[in-house]
């Protein structure tokens, strides 16, 4: 990585007053809290929505493709729409992990873990549409090159849609150990901050035995970089092939030799309108806006912006080629999109795609969190509307007017889109309370040069670490007692009440224990509690959430810690260990 | 401050003054009748033996079978007895047309160094790029070529609109007359038109880049930002621009010399090639100053991440050459396809040599990341870069004005030399006008602390 320095006109892209150990908690505060009511509530919608997808989907397949609304026309809509759309979400992941890793924009370290969960939660989505549309499912192993006894049967390597099963199949596993790679530090983060033995077993598990040593950090980092120029070819080749599946064909409207950048452009374009979609609700529900901050929605933005521009230029490309070619059926099929019976569904594109991006262009709306948001689901919606425009209305005016036809979808094809779309938060909302959401490793690793405690301190010609001189470690025969300095007049009774509840302490009978042993209990607050009159595991077991809640509010410090560690949890153990 | 060297103004001149020369042959040498053609082509048939008789033979049995590159088929199918005197005719283009191409190839060629490197360079201030701005002044010597450049081939473009030439068929109100798919163009076609888009494309660019300039060295007195902020705003406008115009620029200069053929993505993939060949003279100039002792501050650092993008770039050239040949070879329709057989009949050498000159060599050279710090190395892949570029444009131009009569002689060489001694004069020359190295842009600490 490039050396710490970093040009005094550079915002911070970590906010506030953190310190490496705040980086820590507040990742990891979702993991070890609780779900609140707005989490069920959303997840209670998206899992209906998903159950109601997974109804059509066996509708479907015990009845057959009929029940969806495809004709001889129109023998691909909104299927493949769907899968493109998907996979174009896909995209944003990986290009924030890989491609602006190898560009070292460290801002994609607050939102990479996220951009990489969406894609891959995006690809399995992208990836049940062709399989149910293969209508007998059970025989999807078909599509790989297996030697099988089915005499001559075998794939036809000439087709772009086989050269897709290759190309997501491999996206999806390149993007996945891509994922996990980044996710060990993390993982093992929340292992050893885990105090209940079942969550400490699984992070452990999912941890991959992670040490911290400096030899896994090195391999850490070159796999990180190895991983990264694998997968930016990837990247563009995914959606690239997935262009190709309409391209190689002679179809007006689909054989355009610009589509494979293009469709890069518009996924990269979309798959960026979802991160911040995802984000932007994420940052506020997670707390997380110290990490998350507006800089990072309005570089989003820009990128939106840029390649929304990018997709408008190649809209217009292909529409001026096609006048220029002289093509006739060319001519026909751009005209027919924009002035025949799917107008509303050309302009619905145009107006999503290419004008909305442009609003970005102010620094008042791009920074605007509200709007951010709005244009974010405004280009979730133009993109959608891309993929059935060049979908549907290619095939809809075949060379034959006689067949000649429109498409109307059925309840099974909106109730299996509506079901990825649940099934996809299904995921995302799983993944948020049990993932660390944010790299915090790297977000550790430019905490000193991008945040804002340390380049204040910089700023103020200060050392960036001083150590604390704290008091000399208490040994048991040295306690006495004595009144709580710390507390106030205002607080002393409840320094009563918190005693009245857990028993007060009797020198002269028991023994006071190592109250560091709790895990989330330092030497500082170990002393706090002493001087509150806590001294022993067993008055630390008795408390609840109405004395947590009473310690908090006599020291001040670190607000819900003691719930979140458990402390009495954990004291009951080391009472009993005793 | 930098010094033009002596020696490297010498070279310049020397290389101008044969240049100069070797182009004025190639236009004395120019047949101006079917006789002088007919005695051209048969004294290289013997010269060359049986070999290039057959592929001459091959290649005129493909033209007649479509029209992008001839300029009368249609009278020529109906009119059997006409055919041999008109094809003589057609030869007597072609071969007067050579040291025309050859000049445009080159200055072609030339410009777009120029305009790739503005490109890259308004990309590093308007990403707010922190590792380049070392390099800014070596962009900005670079870019001064556009004004020169950009000149010579409008003055070009303009000569073709003239009927000094006949690069561009569309041009020849007899073609037109006979051709019914150039008739439906005719809107755009056109030469006024086609002139004015050109003035203000290139004025664009220049106007973009003096202006960028301007404000880089007034940044470096000023005692605020609102110079370096100014930059920011234009390269993002700028860029805009320059995507529509780049992508109408190969439309109108490059893709309409073959005036039936078409394909979308045409003025990408000639931006990927302007761009992989800009920056690889960024990187050859740097390594140039220095090794001349100047540019001191620029470490092996910055030298990598140049070859970074010589690699990469080279790749997603790559990418855009087959993503457009594949779909069209694939799609086989015949109207597209005919451009990539008429190249692969003619032109089967430097067509495939190309892509292994612009793909196989930087991948292989440049896969290395030691490799992307020694200096020489940089250097010959950058070599092979240019050449292979240099290539791709004679591949898109020479099919369509000069046919299979393209040989790589005296007229091509020459005009290469030219505009490099051109080049290398103007370019340096500019050089000596300001530091080398920008003083109070905003990100120089860091671009001097750049460490990979």
């Amino acid at each position: 990585m490039a050396s710490h320095y970093e040009a005094p006109i550079r915002k911070p892209l970590v906010l506030g007053d953190k310190g490496y150990h705040d980086v820590t908690v507040d990742i990891a505060a979702p993991v070890e809290g609780r779900a609140n009511k707005q989490w069920w509530i959303v997840f209670t919608i998206a899992l209906v929505a998903f159950l109601w997808g997974v109804g059509c989907i066996i509708y479907t397949i015990s009845t057959g493709i009929g029940t969806w609304g495809l004709n001889k026309t129109v023998g691909w809509a909104w299927d493949i729409t769907n899968f493109v759309w998907w996979v174009g979400i896909g995209h944003a992941g990986t290009l924030i992990s890989a491609v602006l890793l190898l560009f070292r924009q460290k801002w994609r370290m607050a939102i990479n873990r996220s951009a990489e969960a969406m894609t891959i939660f995006s690809v399995i989505q992208a990836g049940l549409f062709p399989i149910i549309h293969m209508g007998r499912p059970w025989l999807a192993y078909w599509v790989l090159p297996v030697p099988n006894q089915f005499g001559s049967l075998w794939v036809n390597f000439n087709s772009p849609l086989l050269w897709d099963v290759f190309a997501i199949s491999t996206y999806l596993s390149v993007s996945l150990v891509f994922w996990w790679t980044g996710l060990l530090p993390d993982f093992a983060m929340i292992r050893d901050r885990a105090v209940k033995p079942f969550q400490k077993k699984i992070y452990s598990l999912l941890s991959f035995g992670w040490s911290g040593r400096a030899k896994d950090w090195q391999r850490f980092e070159e796999v990180s970089l190895v991983l990264a120029g694998l997968a930016t070819p990837l990247v563009l080749s995914v959606h690239t092939i997935v262009s190709f599946d309409f391209a190689t064909s002679v179809i007006p409207g689909w054989h355009t030799t610009i589509f494979p950048p293009y469709f890069v452009a518009g996924a990269i374009f979309s798959g960026f309108a979802m991160v911040n979609t995802l984000l932007i609700i994420m940052r506020k529900v997670c707390r997380l806006e110290a990490y998350i901050t507006v800089q990072h929605i309005e570089l989003m933005n820009i990128v939106i912006m840029i390649t929304g521009s990018i997709v408008g230029c190649a809209y217009i490309t292909e529409l001026f080629i096609a006048w220029y070619s002289g093509v006739e059926y060319e001519q026909y099929a751009f005209l027919n999109r924009a002035t025949g019976p799917y107008w509303w569904a050309y302009w619905s594109m145009m107006i999503c795609n290419v004008f909305s991006p442009q609003f970005m262009w102010f620094k008042k709306l791009r920074t605007s969190i509200m709007f951010s948001f709005f244009i974010s689901i405004v280009v979730n919606i133009g993109m959608w509307f891309e993929r059935f425009v060049i979908i549907v209305t290619s095939l809809h005016r075949d060379y034959l007017p006689s067949s000649w036809t429109m498409f109307s979808p059925t309840f099974v094809d909106i109730g299996i889109f509506i079901g990825t779309i649940g099934f996809f938060f299904v995921l995302f909302l799983l993944y948020s309370r049990t993932f660390p959401v944010i790299a915090q490793a790297e977000v550790k690793s430019i905490l000193k040069s991008s945040g804002e405690r340390y380049k204040k301190l910089r700023d103020a010609g200060k050392p960036l670490y001083q150590i604390k001189v704290s008091g000399s470690t208490k040994a048991a025969s040295a306690v006495v007692k004595e009144t709580p300095d710390v507390t106030e007049e205002a607080s002393e009774e409840k320094v009563s009440n918190l005693l009245d509840a857990l028993g007060a302490f009797d020198p002269s009978t028991d023994t006071p224990d190592d109250l560091k042993k709790v895990k989330g209990i330092g030497p500082q607050m170990e002393k706090t509690l002493n001087q509150i009159g806590i001294y022993s595991f067993a008055q630390v077991s008795k408390m609840t959430d109405k004395e947590y809640n009473l310690l908090d509010s006599i020291t001040g410090s670190f607000p819900g810690r003691a719930q979140r560690d458990d402390w009495a949890g954990q004291a009951k153990d080391l009472n009993n260990k005793k | 401050m930098y010094t033009f060297s002596n020696k490297l103004k010498i070279a310049s001149y020397i290389l101008m003054a044969v240049g100069v020369v070797g182009i004025a042959i190639g236009f004395a040498s120019m047949p101006h009748t079917v006789e002088d053609a007919k005695a051209i082509v048969a004294s290289h048939g013997d010269g060359h033996g049986e070999g290039h008789g057959e592929s001459q033979a091959a290649g005129h049995g493909e033209e007649a079978s479509h029209g992008t590159a001839s300029n009368d088929h249609g009278t020529e199918e109906t009119h059997g007895e006409g055919h041999d005197a008109s094809h003589d005719e057609h030869l007597l283009h072609q071969l007067q047309n050579k040291p025309w191409a050859a000049l445009y190839v080159a200055a072609f060629f030339f410009m777009m160094i120029a305009l790739g490197v503005l490109a890259f360079y308004a990309i590093q201030r308007a990403a707010q790029a922190g590792w380049s701005p070392l390099l800014f002044r070596v962009m900005e010597g670079i870019t001064a070529y556009l004004v020169p450049g950009g000149i010579i081939v409008v003055v070009i473009l303009i000569c073709s609109v003239a009927h000094m030439n006949h690069l561009f068929v569309w041009m020849d109100p007899e073609v037109v007359a006979h051709d019914e798919l150039i008739q439906g163009k005719v809107g755009y076609l056109n030469g006024p038109f086609f002139i004015a888009r050109a003035i203000i494309f290139l004025g664009g660019w220049i106007l973009y880049r003096e202006f960028s300039r301007k404000f880089s060295l007034a940044q470096d007195e000023a005692s605020d930002n609102s110079n370096f902020k100014k930059n920011f705003r234009i390269s993002a406008g700028f860029l805009v621009f320059y995507l529509v115009t780049e992508s109408m620029m190969s439309w109108d200069w490059i893709m309409s010399v073959d005036p039936h053929w078409f394909s979308t993505l045409f003025g990408w993939y000639v931006f990927a090639s302007m761009f992989v060949s800009g920056i690889t003279v960024i990187a050859m100039v740097t390594i140039y100053l220095k090794s001349r002792g100047y540019l001191k501050e620029v470490n092996d650092s910055h030298i990598h991440d140049l070859a970074k993008f010589m690699f990469g770039i080279s790749i997603f050239w790559t990418y855009l050459w087959f993503s457009q040949f594949m779909l069209i070879w694939y799609s086989n329709i015949p109207e597209e396809v005919t451009y990539f057989v008429t190249r692969i009949e003619d032109y089967r050498l430097p067509f495939f040599g190309m892509v292994a000159m612009n793909f196989l060599f930087p991948v292989l050279l440049l896969m290395n990341s030691d490799y992307k710090r020694l200096n020489w190395f940089v250097v010959m892949g950058g070599i092979v870069i240019l050449a292979g570029h240099y290539i791709d444009i004679f591949n898109m131009i020479m099919p369509a004005t000069v046919g299979d009569q393209w040989f790589i002689g005296l007229p091509e060489i020459s005009a290469v030399l030219f505009f490099a001694g051109l080049f290398i004069f103007w370019v340096f020359r500019a050089l000596t006008k300001a530091p080398l190295q920008p003083k109070r842009n905003p990100f120089i600490e860091e671009s001097r602390h750049f460490h990979y």
